[in-house]
């Protein structure tokens, strides 16, 4: 099972949560890899948490409901605290420090705190906390090259949307850079 | 080969619709099913074909027969109490020999239930969907592929048979994305429509789409004609999957979603040195005993999974019938069982 990553993002709804699930994926897929998304879905979306279950694989993927992932991104207090218990020892945490006022009390897995939300406001990305959160996950994981990943972003914009394109690169290197 | 691309489960079922020529949609929304019907909205009217949102389940089932009954390939779409509204109508469909198609993306129940996934519709879907004898052809996919694949084969399964067939999905299947390849071009295989109302401006004898006898002799006739054709479907029909079973002392037996949850947990169980296998039911009626008669063999134990209190289990004990333990798992009410929590179950059995 080396080679096989299960993510949970997690946040509120309106954080671009299952957005930056899609990158994750299209980026994947124009590896060939193996992988799944799926969403919570139902009342919980509506101004309550919200999550996404990501699994990329170099093998056939069995539940694509991921309970105990290898990596948690945690972008608002409630689903730290809901998730923090289920990451695998070993794995690896994003907190979006900035809506995030705890911390990471358990010392088997590897926690990285971003800025994410202040650092997008910052640099005029607001609503771009997620893609800074994605350009870090990169930066620590690697699950892809940068090229699928950027070609995994050009996807899930829309033509219509084409300007937006470029502050979500912005919003990578932003991560990256962290 | 074509373009490999990600799709929701709901979705896929959309396009597979159309790429199987289906050219008459009636449906109802209900989460977590609605993306299909949303799907359908957008390209039905861009290839020439009918989307309906009905009034009611009860009139989108009732469209399904009416057009269904004219030759051409109809589906509807549903999940769990909107099955349950349409049951009359399924009913109506088995017993006027109409092929049709019938998707249920089940969640939680009884009643209104939850939204979230759920597998609770079996006994609905395989043994009494409606009134009076008759049964459905019942598939049942557990990856957006499937979703997408099965769909032709409903048609063409319902058309060769003359009976209704449902994909018997839920919403996880539903609202998942996973890569989907549908093929270059497809070929659209329908079954003979001779049997149609459709027309004929006097050029031949009136065809008649009736579900109803007066005479009761008329009636058992056409039942029992029905059911020679239930016996073709059993023995031509069963579809399953096995995986790892040649081997296995504990055959877990799982469809759909929770098939793909015990698939982790088989692979877990083999890392840890048990004899662990998994069979996959595709069709859940006909039920693929042919399939799962090979396995008794060697399995000392068949272990159920389901997102429901115990409802396949049935099946497997009539199959195994007593010569092997048949337990069970199951998480109901819309929770998925994780891998660990099956993982557990297996362990225990193999004490």
């Amino acid at each position: 099972m080396a080679n096989t990553m299960n993510v949970l993002l997690a946040g509120f709804g309106g954080q671009g949560i299952l957005f930056t699930g899609k990158v994750m994926v299209y980026g994947a897929l124009t590896e060939g890899k193996e992988l799944s998304w799926l969403p919570s879905y139902g009342p919980e979306m509506r101004g309550g948490t919200c999550n996404c279950s990501v699994v990329i694989s170099d093998e056939a993927i069995g539940s694509p409901l991921v309970t105990n992932p290898d990596v948690l991104v945690a972008m608002n207090r409630p689903s730290l605290e809901k998730f923090v218990g289920s990451v695998v020892p070993g794995g690896t945490i994003l907190v979006d420090s900035s809506t995030v006022d705890i911390k990471v009390e358990r010392t088997d897995v590897t926690v990285y705190y971003v800025p994410a939300t202040s650092l997008a406001d910052k640099n005029g990305l607001k609503g771009l906390a997620n893609i800074i959160l994605l350009g870090k996950l990169f930066k620590e994981k690697q699950f892809i090259s940068r090229e699928s990943l950027d070609k995994g972003l050009a996807k899930c914009i829309p033509a219509k949307k084409a300007e937006m394109l470029e502050f979500n690169k912005k919003a990578l290197e932003i991560g990256m850079e962290q | 080969m074509s373009e490999k691309v990600l799709m929701k489960g709901n979705e896929a079922l959309g396009e597979a619709a159309i790429q199987a020529g289906c050219r008459h949609f009636f449906g109802y929304p209900i989460t977590p099913q609605t993306e299909l019907s949303a799907y359908l909205s957008k390209k039905m009217p861009k290839v020439g074909g009918t989307f309906l949102q009905a009034e009611s389940e009860i009139a989108a089932i009732n469209m399904v027969l009416g057009a269904a009954g004219s030759g051409v390939r109809a589906m509807t779409s549903s999940s769990s109490p909107g099955i349950s509204l349409k049951s009359e109508g399924v009913s109506y469909i088995a017993g006027s020999d109409v092929p049709a198609v019938i998707i249920n993306v089940q969640r939680g129940g009884p009643g209104l239930g939850s939204i979230q996934p759920s597998q609770a519709d079996y006994w609905q879907a395989t043994k009494a969907l409606g009134h009076g004898d008759f049964q459905l052809f019942v598939l049942a996919p557990s990856t957006v592929q499937e979703m997408a694949d099965f769909v032709a084969l409903a048609f063409e399964t319902a058309e060769k048979y003359r009976m209704p067939a449902m994909i018997l999905s839920d919403g996880m299947l539903g609202q998942m994305m996973e890569p989907v390849v549908f093929p270059d071009a497809t070929e659209v295989h329908e079954g003979d429509k001779s049997w149609a109302a459709s027309g004929h401006k006097n050029q031949r004898k009136h065809n008649v789409v009736n579900s109803l006898y007066i005479e009761a002799k008329d009636l058992e006739q056409k039942v029992v004609e029905r059911y020679q054709r239930y016996e073709l479907v059993k023995a031509n029909e069963q579809r399953s999957e096995s995986y790892l079973t040649e081997d296995a002392d504990i055959v877990v037996v799982a469809f759909g979603a929770s098939s793909r949850v015990s698939r982790s947990a088989v692979n877990a169980a083999r890392a840890k040195g048990i004899k662990a296998g998994l069979f996959r039911p595709i069709t859940l009626w006909p039920y693929p005993v042919d399939a799962l008669e090979k396995t008794i063999g060697t399995a000392k134990k068949y272990l159920t999974v389901e997102m429901n209190m115990g409802q396949m289990i049935e099946d497997v004990r009539l199959a195994v019938n007593g010569r092997k333990p048949v337990e069970f798992f199951g998480r109901t009410g819309g929770i998925i069982p994780t891998p660990a929590e099956v993982l557990a179950k297996i362990e225990e059995m193999a004490k």
